[in-house]
């Protein structure tokens, strides 16, 4: 069971109910210019960011994603290399790892926690560890203090969600749309649907991410939901400009999160 | 090991009173520490669903008896076995085959699919999609859904498709879309990783008729209840031609359906069960376990479990990992997975054309390479090889490679 509140929920629940809506811009790690867009985007109004961990086989990942993690291998990442260059970060914001569980299973359940640990991040976001998978590694996460988002889709049975909640710390991820990570013209409306079903369950702060893809739709996201994740729209700017350009785009979700909900 | 724990089993007339080998999965679907169900969120409610509809349907009559006559009438099952006199003689063995390259599209990948097929659409879907290697599982797939009236469409390794151009028109003229995957390795393991995503997003509506023992629970089992046709058969063919049990029972594995198929038969006797996997795919016999394609099993990957790519002249064997059942077979020592090398295979693919006029395909001239390579050891032997497919579609390749 998630009994503790971690650094990731106790800020972010921090943040909402001062009456902030939040943002957590995902990045992939170790791509060229990471880390300065990991900065730039703590400068610019994040709530907390999300670490990729590129993975050989990303299978809830779209184009933009890929690219940035086929890139990113390219370059000799490792987990470890991410780690160690996390250490020399500190942007005041907690930060949570997304990789796929393969990275988790091939370090070891506990030695995985403890370098998330010791790289100072807060939490981990497991796409393809499914709650019915979880067990083993909720143990390890558990006795290290890392927090376990969990992810709820649009697919989910009633029944399934408040066992989900249950089991989830930092926040819960709503998966916005039936699909993979990328930029679509319009949110989907299985994301507020789901985020509506969430909120109705649960205190912990509910995001809507995957297929948020612009300040419009994080607007319009988080009119139901506390806020949300942004991958693919961030990550283009990384790939197609540099660190400036996400700092920029963040500004702006920011700006128009901040101008629509201010005094609500 | 394999000796501590046959010799511990009472023989074969006591085998109807004896706990089969033949595991089937609970819930959590695993067989020992292998399988399980790492998908995405979005695919839980699926796979719970396809998980009860199967078991619902493989307990009905009434769908048993049109999968069993479809696999007579449409696929020309029973598939009959062939002795090799002159192959056998030259090596000094028994040598039958279980001839799966003449079921209709020419693989054995058709008895799964027609039982996927008539599963979606029981289960109401429009459409499936499915993954291929070398082409015959996209082949099976598109005449399944031809013949049932779905729509299909076909992610395929872009390699792939310009080594196996002949199948990728039979899907076509067939009616399906093929989509050639362009990310990673581009064959077989991101063909999948192209499935998945597809499947993520059109659950709904959409079948996805995974091509061998593998994927998340209920798949690997699934596929192998449909394949378990394979192993059936020839158990009872022996029985008549033999009067018992060949002493070796061999396949090529990729994923492992074909071998799987024919395992199933003979799991519970004394017969030997050897899966031969590519030098440059040996996922049981060079891998470690890891979590890829919704299961743990074995698995080729680097000290970050980042998978690494397969090279194997074949197609349909270019595949990193392995269905988990395979893993589970290996770790309590009831089945051995050697590897032969590509330069092998070539030699095995001439050697059965020439000595019995059968053309295997590249996968299952990994077989022969095997049995050649062993036949020292198994003098006077009785060997029975799944012959899993027709050797058609890699002419053209060996063409090249032969000039």
């Amino acid at each position: 069971m998630a009994t503790h509140t971690g650094r990731l929920e106790t800020h972010l629940r921090k943040q909402r109910d001062a009456g902030r809506k939040l943002l957590v811009p995902y990045i992939t790690g170790g791509f060229e210019g990471w880390t300065d867009a990991v900065r730039a985007a703590a400068a610019n109004g994040a709530d907390a960011i999300e670490i990729g961990i590129p993975f050989s086989d990303p299978v809830m990942d779209g184009p933009m994603i890929q690219l940035a993690s086929e890139k990113s291998l390219q370059r000799g990442t490792t987990p470890l290399s991410i780690f160690h260059e996390l250490r020399s970060i500190d942007v005041g914001i907690p930060l949570a790892v997304m990789c796929y569980y393969n990275t988790v299973h091939s370090a070891g359940n506990e030695r995985f926690a403890h370098q998330l640990v010791e790289a100072g991040v807060s939490a981990a976001i497991i796409p393809d560890m499914p709650l019915e998978e979880s067990a083993q590694w909720c143990v390890s996460a558990d006795a290290a203090g890392i927090e376990t988002v969990m992810l709820a889709a649009p697919t989910a049975p009633q029944e399934r969600l408040p066992r989900i909640l249950d089991r989830c710390n930092g926040f819960v991820y709503a998966v916005g749309l039936l699909g993979v990570t990328g930029e679509r013209d319009e949110l989907a409306g299985t994301a507020t649907k789901l985020a509506a079903r969430l909120k109705a369950l649960t205190d912990i702060p509910v995001l809507i991410g995957v297929g948020v893809s612009n300040a419009e739709q994080a607007v319009e996201a988080s009119q139901t939901a506390d806020g949300v994740v942004m991958g693919a729209s961030v990550m283009r700017r990384l790939v197609e400009g540099d660190a400036d350009a996400v700092g920029r785009y963040i500004n702006d979700v920011r700006s128009a999160l901040d101008s629509t909900f201010a005094g609500k | 090991m394999r000796e501590m724990l046959l010799s511990a089993r009472p023989i074969h007339p006591f085998r109807n009173y004896i706990e089969s080998m033949l595991t089937t999965p609970g819930t959590d679907g695993r067989f020992g520490d292998f399988g399980g169900r790492y998908v995405p969120e979005t695919l839980v409610p699926a796979c719970q669903e396809l998980e009860a509809s199967f078991h619902d349907a493989w307990a009905d009559p009434l769908f048993r008896t049109e999968l069993d006559d479809l696999l007579r009438d449409y696929a020309g099952r029973p598939s009959i076995i062939t002795e090799c006199h002159n192959l056998g003689r030259q090596l000094g063995i028994r040598l039958l085959l279980k001839r799966e390259d003449l079921n209709h599209t020419g693989s054995h990948k058709i008895n799964s699919v027609l039982g996927q097929a008539l599963l979606a659409k029981r289960m109401g879907k429009k459409r499936i999609v499915a993954e291929t290697g070398a082409g015959q599982h996209g082949v099976a797939s598109a005449t399944a859904a031809a013949l049932l009236g779905l729509e299909c469409k076909v992610y395929m390794g872009e390699v792939d498709v310009e080594r196996q151009a002949l199948n990728v028109f039979r899907m076509k003229l067939l009616g399906s879309e093929v989509v050639p995957a362009k990310s990673g390795s581009r064959t077989l393991k991101d063909a999948v990783n192209e499935a998945m995503r597809d499947w993520v997003a059109t659950v709904e509506d959409t079948y996805y008729a995974i091509g061998s023992v593998m994927g998340p629970h209920p798949y690997p089992y699934m596929v192998r209840q449909f394949q378990s046709v394979i192993g059936k058969e020839a158990n009872q063919q022996c029985q008549q031609l033999l009067g018992t049990d060949p002493d070796v029972v061999a396949a090529c594995v990729g994923g492992g359906s074909n071998a799987i198929g024919i395992f199933s038969g003979f799991i519970d006797t004394h017969a030997r069960l050897i899966g031969v996997e590519p030098a440059g795919g040996a996922a049981v016999g060079r891998g470690v376990p890891g979590v890829v394609h919704g299961m743990r099993s074995y698995l080729m990957q680097d000290e970050y479990g980042q998978v690494q790519e397969a090279h194997s002249i074949s197609a349909g064997l270019d595949y990193p990992g392995v269905g988990p059942e395979h893993s589970y077979l290996a770790s309590i020592g009831r089945a051995e997975y050697p590897s032969v090398t590509d330069a092998e295979v070539i030699e095995g693919f001439q050697l059965l054309s020439k000595t019995e006029g059968i053309i295997p395909a590249l996968e299952c001239a990994h077989v022969v390479a095997w049995i050649t390579r062993e036949a020292p050891n198994m003098q006077g032997k009785t060997v029975l090889m799944n012959l899993s497919g027709r050797g058609d579609k890699d002419v053209a390749q060996m063409m090249d490679i032969l000039g």
